[in-house]
């Protein structure tokens, strides 16, 4: 079981005041190069166009990131293709693949906000025409080969050919993020591609139906099992009080303004304590966290874990620690336990 | 409580997506004949509700329609004026929510002069709309069906203008893990849109009640 780090580079707040967009990116950076050092297998970075999350184009990121690290793998989560150039992508990619040593791995999806589509031009009645035919120009794009292509929400393609050519034998490794919708899973084995599911408010038993589905989708279209991966959220401290208590005011912050969007509840300290409880949001101390991860890998057989944490109020050097936490504690405890059968730890 | 022999026994789903497997799983668990649709292309909907929602089965719109006792519309909004089907005579059931982001260039929903579900039923011409569903995340519908007298049990409201059919919808309601709680109109289903308290928030009927400050019949 693989355990990466996911962030989408929350703007940096002190004692409530917003940093420079410049702070936040560079700390984004550190996170980078810090879970390495601790072990994590792999680190990626989400794509938005607002003012909490100032990162429009994690590539960037990512490429800062590899000029500093060896090892760990580099990855969107996720880049909104529906409104981007599947070609611009590629290349910027493949760019990224060759600085890191091939390992890029553009995870592709719509994401959760649409402030893209009234940015770059797009009506939003083409939401699914656009990613579905984008996605089908990306297979042919990583071929590598001459591109010869067609479609409505684009310029036609002949025999082009994309610069640099990946470091990656097959193109690039690419990632499809699903959101929860199960033809979005179908879709992805029927390309052969990695699958991260969002987990988020979703139970492992439900999470183990997605992996079934794309196991049995796979086979239906003949495909070799690519990679299956669950993206959760959480924070780690010291204790499990004490990892509540400092993730309590990002949360609420967070959850607050999103609420405010989109018309529901805002969050209270009982609603965060449940969604700890009871949904995905893995907050704790270490030993708690490995025990639900450990129980994760057994109900859902996903291969590999990507923690969401985007506690942008906090100090840098509280988030290295939890990032310490996870890479060094969880991963030793996950990697020891998984060699195992697993005995059911928590309902 | 709905037993076996009263109220609709077969229940069909317009959308094969978050919301409408969801309800699917739910309406089989039910012992409901559970019936869905897509749009989409016909081998992702048979491995989708195969793998995610055993025991439905997928048909065509007509054929739903045709079969169904009631028909829950489980799609975008922005996906409703595209509808092939006449719903001008079937129990409809609108699980649909206006989200400005995604819907905001859509007419008839934008100024809010007219609740959402008046809409909905101006837009499609049923005449036998009922609004429910629309007011839970998809997660927690699946997370937070409970079984009849369970003290933590979570309210969905159902409004509608036919009390028959309202009774009929919060039968569905109360057998897949629900509280029904009757608001006395279509258009009080106001109190259950985006931006009002009880959207996104799991409640008891008692709660409910008390949010939303209307007097209600007893529900079925």
């Amino acid at each position: 079981m693989l355990l990466a780090l996911q962030t989408f580079g929350e703007v940096a707040t002190r004692g409530g005041v917003t940093q420079p967009p410049g702070e936040t990116l560079r700390e984004t950076v550190e996170m980078g190069v810090r879970a390495e050092a601790a072990g994590l297998h792999a680190f990626t970075v989400g794509e938005h166009h607002r003012v909490d999350y100032p990162v429009p184009s994690p590539e960037m990121v990512l490429a800062a990131v590899a000029a500093r690290t060896e090892r760990i793998r580099l990855g969107s989560a996720v880049t909104v293709l529906s409104t981007d150039d599947p070609v611009r992508v590629y290349e910027r990619f493949a760019m990224l693949d060759g600085i890191s040593g091939g390992r890029a791995e553009p995870m592709l999806g719509r994401g959760s906000f649409t402030e893209t589509f009234s940015l770059y031009g797009f009506d939003l009645a083409d939401y699914d025409r656009l990613f579905e035919e984008r996605l089908e120009l990306w297979s042919r794009l990583k071929s590598e080969g001459p591109v010869t292509w067609s479609g409505d929400t684009r310029p036609s393609l002949v025999d082009a050919q994309v610069f640099p050519r990946s470091s990656t034998p097959g193109g690039l490794t690419t990632w499809v993020g699903v959101g929860g919708n199960p033809q979005s899973v179908v879709r992805a084995a029927a390309y052969g591609y990695n699958v991260m599911l969002a987990g988020l408010g979703a139970t492992p038993e439900r999470i183990a139906q997605y992996v079934d589905l794309f196991d049995r989708a796979l086979a239906e279209y003949g495909r070799p099992r690519p990679m299956v991966g669950l993206g959760i959220t959480g924070y780690l401290a010291d204790t499990d009080r004490q990892a509540r208590d400092e993730a309590w005011e990002p949360y609420r912050h967070r959850m607050t303004t999103i609420s405010r969007e989109r018309g529901f509840a805002a969050p209270t300290r009982a609603s965060y304590e449940q969604s700890i409880d009871r949904s995905l949001n893995l907050i704790g101390a270490p030993e708690t966290v490995a025990e639900r991860i450990a129980d994760l890998a057994r109900i859902t057989r996903v291969d590999r874990i990507d923690f969401g944490m985007d506690t942008g109020g906090l100090p840098i050097e509280t988030r290295h620690h939890a990032i310490d936490l996870l890479g060094r504690e969880v991963g030793r405890r996950v990697r020891t336990t998984a060699a195992a059968p697993l005995a059911v730890t928590s309902a | 409580m709905t037993g076996p022999g009263s109220g609709p026994d077969t229940v069909g789903i317009i959308g094969a997506g978050k919301l409408g497997t969801t309800l699917a799983r739910l309406l089989v668990a039910g012992g409901y004949r559970t019936l869905i649709t897509s749009r989409a292309d016909p081998i992702f909907v048979r491995l989708a509700v195969g793998a995610v929602a055993p025991g439905a089965e997928v048909l065509t719109g007509g054929e739903l329609v045709e079969q169904a006792d009631a028909v829950i519309l489980a799609l975008p909004l922005g996906a409703l004026p595209d509808l092939t089907v006449s719903l001008s005579t079937v129990l409809t059931v609108d699980a649909t929510n206006y989200w400005g982001p995604v819907d905001g260039g859509l007419p008839g929903f934008v100024d809010g002069s007219v609740s959402h579900s008046e809409s909905v039923r101006a837009l499609l011409g049923a005449s036998r709309l009922v609004k429910a569903f629309s007011h839970l995340g998809y997660h927690d519908l699946d997370l937070l069906a409970a079984p009849a007298g369970d003290p933590g049990r979570v309210a969905l409201g159902v409004a509608g203008d036919e009390s028959g059919d309202v009774a009929a919808v919060a039968g569905i309601v109360d057998r897949i893990g629900f509280d029904p709680v009757a608001l006395p109109s279509l258009a009080a289903g106001r109190a259950l849109e985006a931006g009002h308290p009880v959207f996104g928030q799991p409640v008891t009927r008692e709660e409910l009640l008390e949010i939303i400050g209307v007097a209600t019949p007893a529900a079925a």
